[in-house]
């Protein structure tokens, strides 16, 4: 196992992709619970679809892949934000509308760039030799960005998912913090799912945080557990993939759906 | 002297005159029960007061050093927040949050207050319990400690007393009864919970889409309406 272990950190692109995927999935798990709890699961769905179809224009148009994802991202974090807000089932179709278009673009700009299936296949599943060096650096300074605001804002973040209306008649913002959560969300995804694709991103956003809800009762005790839940998938998960040649971004979702599956029973049990 | 003061206050919501021509005074340490059919403009007048909608002729104003940050608000119950993880004290000490001002976490102060407003609620003891797992009264009464913490003068309650049996309203109403004689806490709580609130209050408004009565609880024409009939 020692062994194993240390075979792994000899690959340079190893310790790359597991530095950038632990903060993903720290980030992930934080932001995942105010969304699951807020509803707003589908999105974190949506927006995955979005880095998709950004990604391959992207490098179609031979730009700098997180430099447009993420923004496009964010936008569209904002945006379909407020389509949610303003109605709920129209949002919900709203969310569909918008991640079927931007697949189909995706594709689209993937089979006009003369691209091979092997890309699509990266894009939409994930792969640890994705990341350059630079992308690793962007990576990890917005996803410690994240990690930071989500810390300073915390109590507030509590407070406009526990209850809007308390929130906004105590003077909060309450439709800043909600952009900060959609924007932050945004970046996330975007940074994340070079490494788990865009179909498994979202694993990562919504399983920590309902696996959690099954055993734990207050909001910081689901918060950290939804932080040690990722950040153990994701090493389980990367070592499990590495050790059995089996893709990273399916294996992290397994191991998450296990711990679902255990943490389940646990609560029931008790 | 006032803690609130309406004067010849419409709103419009949803393209429609909501509430109109609504004025009164509420002096301060006041217990206001404001009483109407469903649509009649209660949540339309507590909106108004925390500033959420603003209104489309005349004033609503807080009076006697009061301000928007005094207000302490228990918004009405919702089964949405139904499996959310919070505890009690996680609860009660957010109320504490428009005193945060730009600092990110809460002082001791804040801590502080918390425990107080639990301990009078009589939930110290089951401050680490999921709020979740709480009867509706106990889950009423955290609101109301969250309130409190927020409250610096005005408690504003969207029928607190709805959906409790019988005890769970009684203790209800002995709490605020408490605030109001021994913290002279100004009290405005919209309810359907007649004739008990009319008992409990010093004052009533009846608001129909307009205001059919302001006054004292004691003269109000139908308190006696009410206990005749079915209600």
């Amino acid at each position: 196992m020692i062994e194993l272990l240390a075979e792994m950190l000899s690959y340079k692109f190893l310790v790359r992709a597991a530095s950038v995927g632990l903060m993903v999935s720290l980030c992930s798990a934080l932001l995942g619970v105010t969304l699951v709890l807020k509803r707003y699961s589908m999105i974190g769905d949506g927006l995955s679809h979005v880095g998709f179809g950004a990604l391959a224009a992207a490098v179609a148009m031979g730009a700098s892949p997180l430099g447009l994802t993420i923004p496009v991202v964010v936008a569209a974090a904002v945006l379909l934000l407020r389509l949610t807000d303003r109605s709920g089932v129209k949002g919900d179709a709203a969310i569909g509308l918008v991640s079927v278009s931007s697949l189909a673009a995706g594709v689209t700009a993937i089979s006009l760039s003369g691209g091979v299936n092997t890309d699509v296949s990266n894009y939409l599943f994930g792969s640890i030799l994705a990341m350059s060096e630079s992308d690793v650096s962007l990576s990890l300074v917005t996803s410690a960005a994240v990690l930071l605001l989500f810390i300073l804002c915390y109590n507030r973040i509590f407070a406009v998912t526990f209850d809007e209306d308390f929130a906004k008649a105590t003077g909060i913002n309450t439709g800043l913090y909600n952009m900060i959560i959609a924007a932050l969300t945004g970046v996330t995804i975007a940074v994340g799912m070079r490494l788990m694709g865009a179909l498994l991103i979202s694993g990562l956003i919504i399983f920590p945080a309902v696996t959690s809800m099954r055993l734990f009762r207050s909001f910081r005790g689901v918060v950290l557990s939804a932080a040690a839940i990722s950040l153990s998938s994701f090493l389980i998960g990367l070592t499990l993939s590495y050790a059995a040649g089996m893709p990273a971004g399916a294996s992290i979702v397994l191991v998450n759906l296990a711990f679902f599956l255990i943490f389940s029973a646990a609560g029931r049990a008790r | 002297m006032a803690a609130l003061i309406c004067s010849g206050l419409s709103v419009a919501y949803g393209g429609r005159e909501a509430l109109s021509g609504v004025s009164f005074e509420l002096p301060r340490g006041a217990f206001l029960a404001v009483v109407g059919e469903n649509g009649s403009g209660k949540s339309t007048l507590v909106r108004t007061l925390l500033g959420l909608i603003k209104p489309s002729a005349g004033t609503a104003r807080l009076d006697g050093g009061l301000t928007r940050r005094d207000i302490g608000y228990l918004p009405q119950q919702r089964e949405s927040r139904g499996d959310f993880p919070a505890t009690v004290y996680e609860i009660t000490i957010s109320g504490r949050l428009g005193r945060l001002g730009a600092r990110p976490f809460y002082s001791g102060e804040d801590r502080r207050e918390a425990e107080k407003n639990l301990r009078l609620t009589g939930l110290w003891e089951l401050r680490s319990r999921a709020f979740r797992e709480l009867s509706g009264g106990q889950q009423q009464r955290t609101l109301l400690a969250r309130a409190l913490c927020a409250e610096g003068g005005l408690l504003l309650l969207d029928e607190p007393v709805s959906g409790l049996d019988a005890d769970a309203a009684d203790q209800m109403y002995h709490l605020l009864r408490e605030l109001k004689e021994k913290k002279k806490t100004t009290i405005v709580m919209v309810t359907h919970d007649l004739p008990r609130a009319a008992e409990a209050a010093s004052h009533i408004l009846e608001l129909d889409g307009g205001q059919r009565y302001f006054g004292e609880s004691a003269s109000w024409p139908g308190r006696k309406a009410r206990r005749n009939g079915n209600d």
